[in-house]
């Protein structure tokens, strides 16, 4: 996985809430085998219609995605995080994430930053007034940022620190958990008889 | 101070714990399908890793199957390819698979607690967020991404941050037609999308303990589309005779051992939980959506809602926005609406009992002209077990459509999907937009309803039929 340190890019405001994973990537996107080609997929009912916000030039090279809350519900499909990845987003800014998105995003590598419900309005406002405004993310320090002079917005965002710390190392969680064969091995050892085996 | 039932069993899976780091859960059964697997299995060849516990694991096909001529090569390519490409992944790995067209294929979520592999106490993980089912038998049970899929199929483990424990404790009795489906519909409207995230939550109470297994696999199925991380019951008599006998039930001596550790799950009574939710089932009634998420739900008896009449601004825009999806007018009574489809199935609702609710209501009646009728049964042993019950008849008889198991059309990645502005009245578990096709309009129901809308065309109750 990439290291993630900081990102700066064009913020894309979805005035949605709710924004379910059916509508990132519909299931007969999901059919491929591979991780990548799902960016044709992504929110595709909603690129239907014109005036959806990727449709406009001035968004449509997006990598900073700002929207309401509830993002990513539904489905445990990771397909929503790389067709997102896949179409260029490196990050996402949501008041509210889906447990099972953020875990997915997280073991993926796009950003999933949770900031107050105020900063997507302010980062909405400011990205609608100036289509084709950057915003910012710096994951050492937690900050989300744009705009400039008296306008700039900054403000922290949650992450958790364990999540953190694996984007920013751009480490694999299967590498650091096969490092703890032993304990693994002595928990198993000691499993009771009665649990069931599939073979 | 005791434990919660969620808190016991996590706490008997954790293999390592560290401050600042999430546990390190042991994973009891891993069950996989063709749709979020393939790229896990690209993962493991690449690293040049293995699968760790094969007899831990479990495949079947079922979100892509076709739920006619199944008997025959899948016609659409693509879905064709992932299909073989997990017969591939099984063959290569040494993973138990059940294949369409053998005798235990069904549903991932049917086939497990059916054959008797998911028992209390456990950990359970699926690439698929209604394995939340499976907390009906007191496991912790949860959906995980393709990565997880992986990270499970290299190590049986997952680290993972502990939850707060949530309870929903649903007093009193349901009322005769009112079921676990309403039970959850009536919950999500209460909390929301997002009311459970970062909880795992145990339901419990009068109603609960009085449901049968189906019903609580109904409610805990439906955990996710409130935000839960899970759903889980306590295990009691009704779990362990549902499971014994079961062809990978314990036996003889493991049994005993079994039993007498199940009876150990269950909340202690001086444990906390961080939230609790009360709810009266004795004022539940047949509850049906009208818009575009679970949560967005009224009693049958009601009217589409007004926008105008919600408190908080996003509430009334996603309102209004669902509406417009819907093409429904606010005000409009619920029975009023007309149905084009009525689905009868999926992991939320396509158990033998679901079955056999619906044919009793279909019975010697016949399926509205404008309307059809899918019943799709959750797993083969459910449609051979109905095919001798003769419930297959009624439904034919009824001008309905008798299919092979599968997801089909609660998510329509087979050919089973809603034409575009297409209204069906759905046993599943998603309403949202496209879900069953594109266009597609979509209102969540119980089973009974689905049966009554089936033969009035409108969204209806058994109690309209009369």
């Amino acid at each position: 996985m990439e290291k993630f340190t900081t990102h700066t890019g064009v913020g894309v405001p979805l005035r949605r809430s709710n924004v379910d994973t059916d509508q990132i990537i519909p299931a007969v996107y999901l059919k491929r085998v591979t991780r990548t080609g799902f960016e044709d997929g992504l929110f595709a009912a909603w690129r239907n219609d014109p005036s959806f916000v990727l449709n406009n030039e001035a968004y449509a090279a997006g990598s900073v995605l700002v929207a309401g809350p509830d993002f990513g519900t539904g489905s445990s499909r990771e397909h929503a995080v790389w067709a997102l990845q896949n179409y260029g987003f490196k990050a996402v800014i949501s008041p509210r994430f889906a447990d099972i998105f953020r875990g997915n995003a997280g073991k993926a590598g796009l950003l999933a930053a949770q900031v107050d419900e105020k900063v997507v309005q302010r980062l909405w406002d400011h990205l609608e007034a100036h289509p084709g405004a950057t915003v910012t993310l710096d994951l050492e320090s937690r900050t989300v940022r744009a705009g400039e002079g008296p306008d700039t917005i900054e403000d922290s965002f949650d992450i958790d620190d364990y999540t953190r710390w694996r984007l920013l190392e751009g480490l694999d969680d299967i590498g650091i958990t096969l490092g703890r064969e032993d304990a693994i091995a002595t928990y198993e050892a000691a499993r009771p008889s009665f649990k069931p085996a599939t073979l | 101070m005791g434990k919660t039932l969620a808190e016991k069993v996590w706490d008997e899976h954790v293999v390592r714990s560290a401050a600042g780091e999430p546990d390190l859960l042991y994973i009891d059964l891993h069950l996989l399908h063709e749709v979020t697997s393939p790229q896990a299995f690209d993962g493991l060849r690449l690293a040049g890793r293995t699968v760790r516990r094969p007899d831990l694991t479990l495949a079947t096909e079922d979100h892509n199957v076709p739920t006619v001529d199944w008997d025959k090569p899948i016609a659409d390519p693509v879905s064709r390819t992932q299909v073989e490409t997990l017969r591939r992944n099984a063959e290569e790995f040494g993973i138990r698979l059940h294949p369409l067209g053998d005798i235990e294929q069904g549903i991932v979520h049917v086939v497990g607690p059916q054959l008797g592999l998911t028992q209390p106490g456990m950990t359970i993980v699926c690439g698929d967020s209604h394995t939340s089912t499976h907390g009906a038998f007191g496991a912790i049970a949860f959906g995980i991404g393709t990565s997880e899929v992986e990270h499970v199929l290299a190590t049986q483990t997952l680290p993972q941050a502990k939850p707060k424990t949530m309870a929903v404790t649903v007093n009193g009795s349901l009322p005769d037609g009112v079921t676990a489906k309403d039970l959850v519909l009536t919950l999500i409207a209460h909390t929301g999308t997002g009311g459970g995230q970062g909880y795992i939550v145990e339901y419990r109470g009068q109603a609960i303990e009085e449901l049968s297994m189906e019903g609580r696999m109904t409610v805990c199925n439906m955990s996710i589309e409130w935000g839960a991380k899970a759903g889980l019951i306590a295990p009691d008599q009704k779990t362990f005779d549902y499971i014994e006998g079961r062809p990978e039930a314990p036996q003889g001596a493991d049994w005993d051992a079994a039993v007498a550790h199940w009876k150990t799950l269950v909340t202690d009574e001086d444990a906390r939980f961080d939230e609790e939710i009360v709810l009266d089932a004795g004022t539940m009634t047949p509850f049906v959506t009208w818009g575009t998420n679970p949560g967005q739900g009224v009693p049958l008896g009601a009217a589409v809602p007004d926008p105008a009449g919600f408190e908080h601004e996003s509430d009334r825009v996603g309102a209004e926005k669902a509406l417009q999806y819907m093409g429904l007018e606010a005000g409009t009574p619920m029975r009023e609406v007309r149905v084009d489809t009525v689905f009868v199935g999926s992991c939320t609702n396509g158990r033998i009992e679901d079955l056999r609710t619906a044919a009793a209501i279909i019975k010697g009646r016949h399926v509205d002209k404008d309307t059809r009728l899918l019943v799709v049964p959750g797993s083969v042993r459910v449609r051979l077990q109905a095919e001798q019950e003769g419930l297959d008849v009624i439904f034919k008889e009824a001008g309905a459509e008798w299919r092979g198991a599968g997801c089909s059309m609660c998510l329509g990645m087979n050919p089973d999907q809603l034409a575009p502005g297409e209204r069906s009245a759905s046993t599943s578990n998603r309403n949202f937009e496209g879900r069953q096709g594109k266009g597609g309009r979509t209102h969540l129901v119980s089973v009974p309803v689905a049966a009554a809308t089936a033969v009035r065309g409108t969204l209806s109750s058994p109690a309209d039929l009369d």
